[in-house]
């Protein structure tokens, strides 16, 4: 039975593993076969270059994205040679005749000033040498010109001339693109410091009331108090680092429920459950503190009651799965919906909005907040972290 | 052979399974209260992570394997236990710090997170998952034979009662708490093979213990080459072993690098301690169960033993708790590995995510391995996992040691290592297992035994394209070689 045993398992996975990624490429779009009329054809090659040459100009105009995409705006143009510079050097060169490359910069000054296309002869005395006159294009973003486009070629084309033009243009648009990442993501990054948790004067206040309270009848405590809110906010400050470890956060997190339980005692109970092997998953730094004074906020209003929170720390393969459960008021889900839209006003619920917006940010959409929660049915947040994520390292 | 019915047998053997079931299912719900918060939120230590790096380990082939092996071919097999042992010491040397210290949790996060590359990881998962397979079915066969011996069950019984199991426990809970699951199995299965092992040696010595021969070499297909072999078993081993999907997740449950490190030696301590054993059974097998050497069943020898040589209601006790620790060894190793293969499935190659989509990869993580146990002939246990060492070796460690302490090494020179080096130990071990190419001759054990080849292949391959594409050396790699290399406190700009 061996042989064709074997056979159709290989097959078998071979089968389950293609299938896999073929679902995986499924929302690809396909090439078709069908070009259509010589027109239609060359309008598709056209459009096919552009697009092989967009995604390395959209990192920018640096050496290695004009190396390249030079090759593909060749084709685009059809000349024999296409340089593309910077405001100091030549970037690269495509084609034949590099040699034409040293004379480049002399050509192209007038232009880096002016902005405006300019069309020069060359000869290099070289016979064979088919490069005659070029054209040079200004690449423009927001006015500023960061180099030039040149295409040479071997007699003055008014033709090429237009198409350099255009070209060019649409590599400025290109470039625009690769300044509008470059600001997205420093937007980004503004945003992260900016959303970086406060933690709320109030709750500083609070504590160091409470721990007064206990300097004449308890002193020892009080000192063990003072340490604790030391450890905390030497944490909850620090400057460095976006990233932190599950472990460390709890810690944290642990340091300020006893600040808390020394201003309610009995009436706050947690419990706490915590698999060691997500420890040392990396997370946003204070991304569960907010989530936790958010509990004992709702477990402790109105009525004077005892209030019970669970907080638990579960392994679940590549994730880790957090959840913070209070048995509080509870709340209205369509006012929640409205705090994670944005639009609560009030300053109540920007934790779990700053807490949610981060993490979307960090992990993607699909790792944002889920909550369940009723009027004074409590609350119950889950939170899922990915125990690997490039760029993610908890310090 | 006899089939003997063995009521305390299968007990042990319900109750391991029940355990697992119930532990995987429910998780060990420890709650605390805040008083307990240091204790609740401690990392796991270094030895108590050794213990469950060892319980994952120590699978069918060190537990049934070696001992058959042994029995079969003579001392020449104590390379293996040497070779599962001293892999660790590779680890231990050059990759187990940096490994934490990067920070993945998978080899598919490793190789995205040093190259760069989207491509390189999903090239990594395919052989995660290539090699998870080629693992997984000796464990799913060890357990057949074991179910059969014990209750005359047919051969692919076993299989699926542990491909189910493994399925319910994994899909129901994830194996929540699997640190204390993997240290119990840990110690049980030492215990299954120390306890019966005492007895046995003294049953030998009241025998008037007669002296083991070996002079009488039956080895069926390893007459030819033996020493080239050999080596390849050594290569394998000694290099494989860090690359084995289920042992690299465990050590991202180590808090840093150093306590990494010093996981890894407490784990040479308690691999060797349980390899002291298994040769043991070999030896008092070649007394007194000879018949197993031509019967083919030699990987029973360990269950068989007790009754043989002690018999009556001892001896079936005795083989309960072989039986049980057996089952403990396929269930652990199974799990460790169907989650492992089930992970890189959902995140790499299945098409969305989800809870549901992990419970679809844990069914066919382990469907497709059960369909190969059942359909493939009967190789003996250890031999079958020394072919997914041989193409953990050949494509894993090019990647780790390369990636770990070279600068130049680039995506496209990844990719080549792992497709020569990888992709031809993967070849070779379906030819040979397809039994395409029959011994005796040069081919076969060319084929049998890649790993002499397939590494130098694949590192030759990784070096030669990264330094002929320069251009493409990743540009984070600094960055990512400081955060390998230097201990976490420095990186952090933090004093701890």
């Amino acid at each position: 039975m061996t042989g064709a045993g074997v056979a159709v398992v290989t097959v078998l996975a071979a089968l389950l593993l293609g299938t896999g990624f073929l679902l995986g490429r499924a929302a690809r779009p396909q090439r078709t076969s069908d070009v259509g009329t010589p027109v239609e054809h060359a309008t598709f090659e056209t459009l096919h270059t552009a697009s092989l040459a967009a995604p390395p100009l959209r990192a920018g105009l640096t050496e290695e994205s004009a190396r390249r995409s030079a090759r593909r705006l060749r084709s685009l143009l059809g000349t024999d040679a296409l340089c593309l510079t910077d405001r100091d050097r030549v970037l690269v060169w495509d084609g034949e005749g590099d040699h034409h490359g040293r004379e480049v910069m002399d050509h192209v000054r007038g232009l880096l000033d002016s902005g405006r296309d300019t069309a020069f002869r060359t000869d290099c005395g070289d016979l064979d040498c088919p490069l005659r006159w070029a054209v040079a294009v200004p690449l423009t973003v927001d006015h500023r010109v960061l180099g030039t486009l040149v295409a040479w070629a071997p007699r003055e084309s008014a033709v090429l001339a237009r198409a350099a033009g255009e070209v060019a243009r649409w590599v400025c648009v290109q470039l625009e693109l690769a300044e509008l990442d470059r600001s997205r993501t420093q937007l980004i990054e503004a945003e992260i410091k900016a959303l970086r948790a406060q933690i709320s004067p109030h709750f500083i206040f609070n504590s160091l009331a409470a721990i007064a309270s206990f300097v004449r009848t308890d002193p020892e405590r009080a000192r063990e108090l003072l340490l604790e809110f030391a450890d905390f906010t030497r944490y909850s400050f620090r400057r460095h680092g976006e990233f932190t470890t599950l472990a460390d956060e709890l810690h944290s997190i642990d340091q300020y429920l006893a600040l808390v339980r020394a201003r309610f005692g009995a009436r706050l109970s947690v419990t706490l459950q915590v698999a060691p092997e997500v420890l040392p998953v990396a997370l946003p730094f204070l991304c569960l503190q907010p989530l936790v004074e958010n509990a004992v906020k709702h477990g402790l209003e109105g009525a004077v009651r005892t209030s019970r929170i669970t907080i638990s720390a579960l392994d679940a393969g590549a994730e880790a799965e957090v959840v913070i459960e209070d048995d509080g008021i509870g709340m209205e889900p369509e006012r929640l919906r409205k705090i994670l839209r944005g639009e609560g006003g009030t300053s109540t619920g920007i934790g779990l909005l700053n807490v949610d917006e981060r993490l979307r940010q960090v992990y993607g959409d699909a790792y944002g907040l889920v909550i369940e929660t009723g009027v004074g049915a409590g609350m119950r947040i889950t939170l899922r972290l990915p125990k690997y994520r490039a760029g993610v390292h908890g310090s | 052979m006899s089939t003997p019915d063995h009521p305390a047998s299968m007990a042990a053997v319900a109750l391991v399974v029940l355990a697992t079931v119930l532990v995987g299912g429910f998780g060990l719900r420890i709650s605390r209260t805040t008083s307990d918060f240091y204790v609740a939120s401690r990392t796991v230590r270094p030895r108590l992570n050794a213990a469950a790096i060892s319980g994952e380990y120590l699978s069918a082939a060190s537990f049934l394997g070696i001992a058959g092996l042994v029995l079969v071919h003579g001392p020449d097999m104590l390379w293996y236990p040497v070779g599962y042992t001293a892999g660790y010491l590779v680890l231990l040397v050059f990759v187990a710090a940096p490994l934490r210290r990067s920070g993945a949790y998978t080899l598919p996060d490793f190789a995205e997170g040093r190259l760069e590359s989207r491509q390189v990881r999903r090239l990594v998962s395919v052989f995660v998952v290539g090699a998870g397979w080629v693992y997984l079915v000796p464990q799913l066969q060890g357990a057949g034979l074991t179910l059969t011996i014990l209750t005359g069950a047919p051969g692919w019984a076993g299989d699926v009662l542990v491909a189910s199991v493994v399925v319910l426990a994994v899909a129901a809970g994830g194996m929540r708490s699997i640190t204390f699951v993997q240290v119990f199995q840990y110690w049980l299965k030492l215990t299954a093979l120390l306890v019966p092992a005492i007895f046995l040696v003294l049953a030998w010595q009241s025998d008037g213990a007669p002296r083991v021969s070996f002079d009488d070499q039956v080895s069926a297909f390893r007459a030819d080459h033996p020493l080239y072999a050999t080596y390849g078993l050594i290569v394998a081993t000694f290099l494989g072993t860090m690359g084995l999907p289920h042992v690299v997740v465990r050590f991202y449950t180590s808090p840093n690098g150093r306590d990494a490190r010093r996981t890894t030696v407490a784990v040479l301590a308690l691999i060797g301690l349980f390899y002291l054993l298994p040769p043991v059974y070999g030896a008092l097998g070649r007394l007194y169960a000879p018949e197993l050497i031509h019967d083919g069943d030699a990987d029973a020898a360990v269950l068989l033993l007790p009754a043989r040589m002690i018999g009556g209601l001892g001896g079936d006790l005795l083989g309960a708790l072989i039986a049980g620790g057996a089952f403990a060894a396929f269930l652990s190793t199974a799990s460790g590995l169907t989650m492992a293969v089930a992970g890189v499935l959902t995140q790499d190659v299945l098409p969305s995510r989800g809870v549901r989509h992990f419970r679809l990869a844990t069914v066919l993580a382990i469907a497709v391995p059960l369909g190969g146990s059942l359909l493939v002939g009967r190789v003996p246990v250890a031999d079958a996992v020394g072919m997914a060492f041989a193409v953990s070796a050949s494509s894993f460690c090019p990647l780790l040691v390369l990636g770990i302490w070279w600068r130049r090494l680039t995506p496209p020179g990844a990719i080549a290592g792992l497709l020569l080096g990888g992709g031809s130990a993967l070849l070779s071990v379906a030819i040979t297992v397809s039994g395409a190419v029959r011994p005796p001759g040069w081919p076969h054990a060319l084929l049998a035994w890649p790993a002499v080849w397939s590494v130098p292949v694949g590192f030759l391959a990784m070096i030669l394209v990264s330094l002929a594409t320069p251009g493409r050396v990743p540009p984070g790699t600094n960055a990512a070689m400081s955060r390998f290399h230097l201990p976490e406190a420095l990186t952090s700009g933090r004093a701890r």
